[in-house]
């Protein structure tokens, strides 16, 4: 092989073997670190039967307990997304691995992507258990029918949330602290708005517009009107999965967009380097 | 003075290098960073040639502004103004493809994720420059083996020694074979082993390809002198003086130099200094006393030397003329010595 050959990688090669390589540490941990088994599990477990304990103590109509567990469980991606990826930045600035990205021919997008890929099992196998248990705890039925369109619908929605995801990595490039207190204020405020623990119908036309931004909001509100019949409809769940589809290309362009303007001005001004003198 | 000497020196040309191709070339390079309180002019108007092939040494105290340089060349810094070019591309304009060409490996780096084992983390990332794997591992392995890391390679990263973690961070450099690699301060804080074998490595690296170029960044004399096809001095962000280690300690040939070993007492560092005909003099404690090393401009400055020194009441156990070293040149052209703090 010559020295020519040897840097010619095509871009679409880099890209899909930083995915794997990226994503392997996440596999690597979820197997030598079983500890995650029981904190990962068993308190948002007990977090989302705390809440359906306490609508069946306001005696709230029985549909509500099958929104909490279908919330419940998609807190688990939107955590992940939040602090798996997002932040992940902050960390690997931390350590020096950022700077080792930056320098490699690879891609932010591919990073990013491998890093939300890797945690998938562990994640995905947290919101199941959450809806298994609380469904099988509680006697939730869902609508059998209703079944493989809400799983396309959840595709979707993760898909738009991992873009999102890279838009939110983009600002941990540049900043830091700031960028954790943006991610803490994106914890609870969208946790509410985004309707994880009650219809968003409830919120009413303006908030509820507003909360749509985040692509949870219209992909829970959809999956729901799709598996817990009866659900008040804020918008027919054809027009959100629409409007979730269409937050994919967005979302992914803002984020690639975001992710040159963000690593430009960092590398400008000194924010990718961990020392200097 | 310092002007005079760095143009004496820059003339020199490094022994074995590929003059016809540019490794690594800056021009009136600059990097101020401005924060709300000051504004720090990290390296002004830095102008470097390094051939293909060449090993270069950057030299200078705490603050002069090698790391800043390092970064700019492998693209994690834009420089404020001037330019800067690492195999014939630009770092600002054509950074992306410049990344694959470029590897960097720093003194303490921590860099990769702990659960994973040595060769587990290297593989990963060969990834990310698109290697294929099973070339990957066997590269890995022959460079684990190499430094003496093959017991090692299952190893999980956290129970490495800060030795074996550097060298395994090295087998990171070299694996994705760069044409050119920048050692950021590679052996700081490393066992005299440990350090040997980095070096021993970059040496045999450099010595298996003629094409391949190293910048390396180091606070360590001996290190350079051993290694280095020529070295930059710096300064305060710039360069004072460029040459071959020998070049450089020539320029101080001429010079009477004196190590003083004096027992503890009264500091004397200034008092030297201003003695006239004391070109340049620093102190370092070790073992309980003051060494201090004189750069005299002729031996008839030594008695005046001896009179100062009896005068602050200090007791010289050692006193021993030698030949210069580069750590010498750097005193001599600097004005103080590497591990020195700038008054």
């Amino acid at each position: 092989m010559t020295a020519e050959q040897r840097f010619d990688y095509s871009a679409p090669r880099i890209f899909f073997k930083t995915i794997v390589a990226r994503a392997y540490p996440r596999v690597v941990a979820a197997n030598r670190q079983k500890s995650w088994l029981f904190f990962d599990m068993a308190f948002p477990v007990v977090g989302a039967l705390a809440m359906v304990l306490v609508y069946q103590g306001l005696h709230a109509p029985r549909q509500y307990l099958g929104f909490v567990i279908m919330g419940g469980a998609m807190l688990a991606f939107w955590q992940n997304v939040l602090w798996s990826m997002a932040a992940q930045f902050s960390w690997d600035r931390g350590n020096g691995t950022l700077e080792l990205y930056v320098i490699s021919p690879t891609t932010f997008e591919a990073v990013l992507l491998g890093m939300a890929l890797g945690s998938m099992f562990t994640v995905t196998l947290r919101a199941g258990v959450i809806l298994v248990v609380g469904s099988l705890f509680f006697g939730i039925t869902y609508a059998a029918a209703g079944t493989l369109p809400a799983l396309g619908v959840f595709v979707l929605t993760l898909s738009a949330l991992y873009c999102l995801g890279m838009l939110l990595a983009s600002l941990f490039l540049f900043y830091g602290r700031e960028a954790w207190h943006l991610s803490n204020a994106m914890q609870e405020p969208v946790n509410f708005l985004s309707g994880l623990y009650f219809p968003v119908h409830a919120l009413g036309a303006y908030v509820g517009g507003a909360a749509s931004l985040v692509p949870m909001t219209l992909g829970l509100d959809a999956m729901r009107q799709l598996l817990l019949p009866g659900t008040p409809v804020f918008i027919p769940a054809g027009t959100e999965t629409l409007l979730v589809a269409a937050q994919i290309p967005i979302f992914a362009l803002l984020a690639g967009i975001s992710l040159r303007y963000m690593e430009s001005r960092a590398r400008a001004e000194g924010k990718l380097v961990t020392r200097w003198e | 003075m310092e002007a005079r000497i760095a143009f004496a020196v820059a003339a020199t040309h490094h022994p074995s290098g590929d003059s016809s191709r540019l490794a690594v070339e800056t021009r009136r390079l600059t990097r101020v960073y401005k924060t709300r309180r000051e504004t720090t002019t990290a390296l002004q108007d830095v102008e470097l040639k390094v051939s293909a092939g060449e090993l270069y040494g950057v030299l200078g105290p705490n603050g002069a502004g090698k790391t800043t340089l390092i970064k700019i060349l492998v693209t994690l810094l834009l420089p404020t103004s001037g330019q800067a070019f690492v195999d014939g591309l630009d770092v600002v304009k054509e950074y992306k493809g410049l990344r694959s060409r470029i590897s960097m490996v720093s003194g303490g780096e921590q860099a990769g994720y702990g659960i994973l084992k040595v060769r587990e983390q290297l593989w990963m990332f060969s990834q990310f420059y698109g290697m294929n794997s099973t070339m990957a591992r066997e590269r890995i392995d022959e460079l684990l083996e190499r430094l003496g890391l093959a017991d090692a390679a299952n190893k999980q990263i956290t129970s490495l020694s800060s030795g074996m973690r550097q060298k395994m961070n090295l087998v990171r450099g070299l694996m994705t074979d760069p044409r050119v690699l920048f050692l950021d301060e590679p052996t700081v804080a490393l066992d005299v082993g440990a350090a040997r074998d980095v070096r021993s490595e970059v040496q045999r690296w450099m010595r298996e390809d003629p094409t391949r170029t190293v910048i390396l960044t180091t606070h360590y004399m001996q290190e350079a002198d051993e290694l280095c096809d020529r070295v930059a001095i710096v300064n305060r962000g710039r360069i004072v003086a460029e040459g071959t280690p020998r070049a450089l300690k020539q320029s101080v040939d001429e010079t009477v130099i004196v190590d003083l070993q004096l027992d503890p007492g009264t500091p004397l560092l200034d008092r030297l200094r201003a003695i006239e005909g004391v070109g340049a003099a620093s102190v370092r404690e070790e073992d309980g006393v003051d060494r201090f090393s004189l750069l005299l401009n002729d031996d008839a400055v030594l008695p005046r030397v001896m009179t100062t020194v009896e005068g602050a009441g200090r007791r010289v156990s050692g006193l021993v003329r030698r030949q210069p070293t580069l750590e010498d040149a750097f005193v001599k052209l600097v004005g103080r010595s590497m591990t020195e703090e700038e008054g």
